[in-house]
């Protein structure tokens, strides 16, 4: 487990795209393009029909990920087709965890056993072809802390990083249980709501970071950040890294809309992934200096 | 009422939380309000909610015996009548309960979502009743094919806010409604229409629904001096059919303990059908992600949905596939949790009726009984008109509401097909007009 490397001596940023928006070619280029621009992890999504997390952005870039057909094997082969030194973590939804491997309705009700539990059920086959393939952690926006330890064990038999979402509804007991369950990074989100780029950074950050302030564990801020600005802010204010997913779905969003080349969308997100990572780092240099003792 | 623990979160595997983080401490708030008010009925939460069914909701319904079909199938049947409640459905007795413990908590506004339109309206009802601000979620598709209740949401003051995702029908509208929730969870409750999500909906929308069995069963014993040998009801988030069978789930023909026995309770087995939605097929079609039926019980695999671990329509991937029926109300991918884990038990039978089928008991319910059922209902009287061999002396079926509603679908679906038993709509043609 070995996400927390990441964010060792600067301010993480860690970008997020749906892989496979628009085309699976386009994608790996635009995937590549971040790296270029400063990612130090990159969160890639792994389209689920029923998104509820999401706000229209991502939403609409996991139908165009689905009707170019991406599945889970094929979200497996991108990883592997991906040329990128940065750590890849799964952003997606239980579901198509619980259910990988287990092969069609057929061949499950012939592997039933007396328990009527299959061999395969459960997240343990996806996890495994995750490690494979390379993927570092995952983070599954609906399974809270209360139904992931069969995820959790899961991903300790191979060496994956859980990381799960605090909100800023959080709070007292919440988080200390969560508290056992996290590693590799915390996901702080910065406001309720589903994801979506804001033009302002929500107050609810602030306090967010301050309930976390004793844990041992890299604090990544995500929900809403949309230019360097915002990144610089939330970095000062005390986050270990941001997460910024909308603001890039847009770009790729407009791209196809308007038929631009994928090297020109991919120009544009290397741009701008530069400008959050600079964001970032301005914002690490503004923070108070420890007092020497 | 149940005295199952409001902590315990599972049926079997089924059910859970399966939400985003920022909702965990919304729903732990509810599963404690659960516990104190409806189970427990602190501050007599529950004395108030039944003094409003009966005197807002019309409680109880009539359990009523129907002479023709009786004749018709050489068997007692008796329709409980829940089309006769306020609203026209049973879906008052949950949206009453829920608005009012939304008010026990201090929530200040009300979001639910609705597919047939049935429980936005008795959403919209229950808020105008309680003075509590409402907005519904509804997917483009069913505000299409439910005009009628459309207009009545809006004309007990609350919002429809239209769902064009996806086929835009309650599975996209329930997704909607969750971000809603997920942004507004601090002063806001989702009042979910069936026993579908996660823990407590589905255990607490029981509670309120099992009214309807509470009733039946004692209502039965009454008129026929012993339970009936069947209970029907349709089945698609499955409400209505467990407010049916709750209070008739232990009538196993199982021993009782001795705690449990009484002279006068009667401890027959009581056979309970889920009358599912079979639509044009029970075929899918993997490749274009569609599943012709509503069949989830019946053809179904397990995996997680909208918050709970339940049975599903979805491909081998685990992409939740787009249903399919003729009715609005029972086009859903999923189900409720228990209603999954009782047909893995074998105490429920998943049984299923396709759109033609239902189509013709609308209208022999309509002409042989004087009762327009919703299309949801009448899946549960094909049920019976093709099976009535099987379903013993007795049977209760629920009519879960009624049928205006679905005027609009009926006429345009019976025009596309051969149905003997339907009657001339050249009427419409004469006159120049088609719609309602």
């Amino acid at each position: 487990m070995g996400l927390e490397r990441a964010f060792a001596d600067e301010p993480a940023f860690v970008p997020y795209l749906a892989a496979g928006d628009p085309s699976y070619e386009a994608s790996l280029e635009y995937v590549e393009a971040l790296a270029r621009g400063g990612a130090d992890v990159i969160e890639l999504g792994l389209p689920f029909s029923e998104p509820i997390a999401e706000g229209k952005t991502i939403q609409n870039a996991i139908v165009r990920s689905l009707e170019a057909g991406m599945t889970p094997d094929r979200f497996f082969e991108f990883v592997e087709d991906l040329d990128v030194d940065v750590p890849l973590v799964c952003m997606t939804y239980y579901n198509l965890i619980y259910q990988y491997g287990e092969g069609d309705s057929e061949s499950r009700s012939d592997s039933e056993n007396a328990s009527g539990e299959t061999a395969s059920q459960g997240p343990r086959p996806f996890v495994e072809k995750a490690a494979a393939v390379g993927i570092e952690g995952l983070v599954v926006p609906d399974l809270p802390a209360e139904e992931a330890a069969p995820l959790r064990q899961a991903c300790d038999e191979f060496g994956l990083d859980l990381v799960f979402i605090v909100a800023p509804t959080t709070k007292g007991d919440r988080l200390e249980r969560m508290l056992e369950q996290v590693s590799g990074y915390v996901y702080v989100q910065a406001r309720l709501g589903v994801t979506g780029a804001r033009e302002d950074v929500d107050d609810a950050t602030e306090e967010s970071l301050a309930r976390l302030s004793d844990w041992d564990v890299p604090k990544a801020v995500g929900f809403g950040i949309k230019t360097g600005d915002h990144a610089e802010r939330i970095v000062s204010a005390g986050a270990d890294g941001v997460i910024v997913g909308s603001a890039l779905v847009d770009i790729v969003a407009e791209g196809h809309e308007n038929g631009d080349p994928v090297d020109e969308v991919a120009d544009r997100l290397e741009a701008k992934a530069r400008e959050l990572k600079d964001g970032a780092l301005r914002g690490a240099a503004e923070r108070p200096q420890p007092e020497r003792t | 009422m149940s005295t199952d623990d409001a902590h315990d979160p599972k049926f079997g595997e089924y059910g859970g939380q399966y939400v985003p983080e920022a909702l965990m401490p919304a729903i732990e708030e509810l599963t404690d309000a659960y516990q104190r008010y409806v189970l427990e009925n602190e501050d007599g939460f529950m004395d108030e909610f039944r003094e409003r069914l009966a005197d807002f909701g019309g409680r109880p319904t009539p359990l009523q015996y129907a002479d023709q079909l009786s004749a018709r199938y050489d068997t007692d049947v008796y329709l409980k009548r829940e089309d006769l409640l306020h609203g026209g459905a049973h879906k008052l007795n949950n949206a009453l309960g829920q608005v009012l413990l939304a008010k026990y908590m201090g929530k200040e506004r009300i979001i639910a979502e609705t597919g047939a339109g049935q429980h936005g309206t008795a959403t919209a009802m229950a808020a105008a009743h309680l003075d509590m601000p409402c907005e519904i979620y509804m997917g483009e598709t069913d505000i299409a094919r439910q005009r009628p209740n459309v207009f009545r949401m809006r004309i007990n003051g609350s919002e429809v806010n239209p769902v064009t995702v996806g086929r835009g029908t309650l599975k996209e509208a329930i997704s909607e409604t969750m971000r809603d929730w997920a942004t507004t969870v601090e002063n806001t409750h989702y009042v979910i229409g069936s026993i579908v999500g996660p823990h407590p909906f589905p255990k607490m929308v029981r509670d309120f629904q099992a009214v309807i069995s509470e009733e039946a069963r004692e209502q039965a014993i009454e008129k026929t001096g012993g339970l009936p040998d069947s209970v029907l009801a349709c089945a698609g988030g499955g409400s209505n059919t467990m407010g049916t069978f709750a209070h008739f789930v232990d009538d196993d023909g199982e021993p009782r303990s001795p705690e449990q026995s009484s002279d006068d309770e009667p401890r027959d087995r009581v056979d309970l059908y889920a009358v599912e939605a079979g639509g044009s097929s029970l075929q899918v079609d993997e490749e274009e992600g569609v599943a012709p039926n509503s069949a989830t019980l019946s053809t179904g695999d397990e995996g997680v949905l909208h918050g709970a671990r339940t049975k599903l329509l979805q491909d081998s991937d685990g992409q939740i596939m787009e249903s399919h029926s003729v009715s609005a109300g029972l086009d859903y991918a999923g189900v409720g949790p228990e209603l999954a884990h009782l047909v893995d038990e074998d105490r429920v039978t998943p049984v299923n009726v396709d759109d033609d089928a239902a189509l013709e008991a609308f209208h022999r319910l309509s002409q042989d009984e004087g009762i327009i059922p919703a299309l949801e209902t009448a899946h549960a009287f094909g049920y019976l008109e093709e099976h009535h061999d099987e379903v013993g002396d007795t049977v209760i079926v629920n009519v879960s509401g009624r049928g205006d509603k679905d005027l609009e679908t009926v006429i345009e679906e019976t025009s596309k097909r051969d149905l003997d038993i339907a009657p001339d709509m050249s009427i419409f043609e004469r006159v120049g007009g088609g719609g309602l």
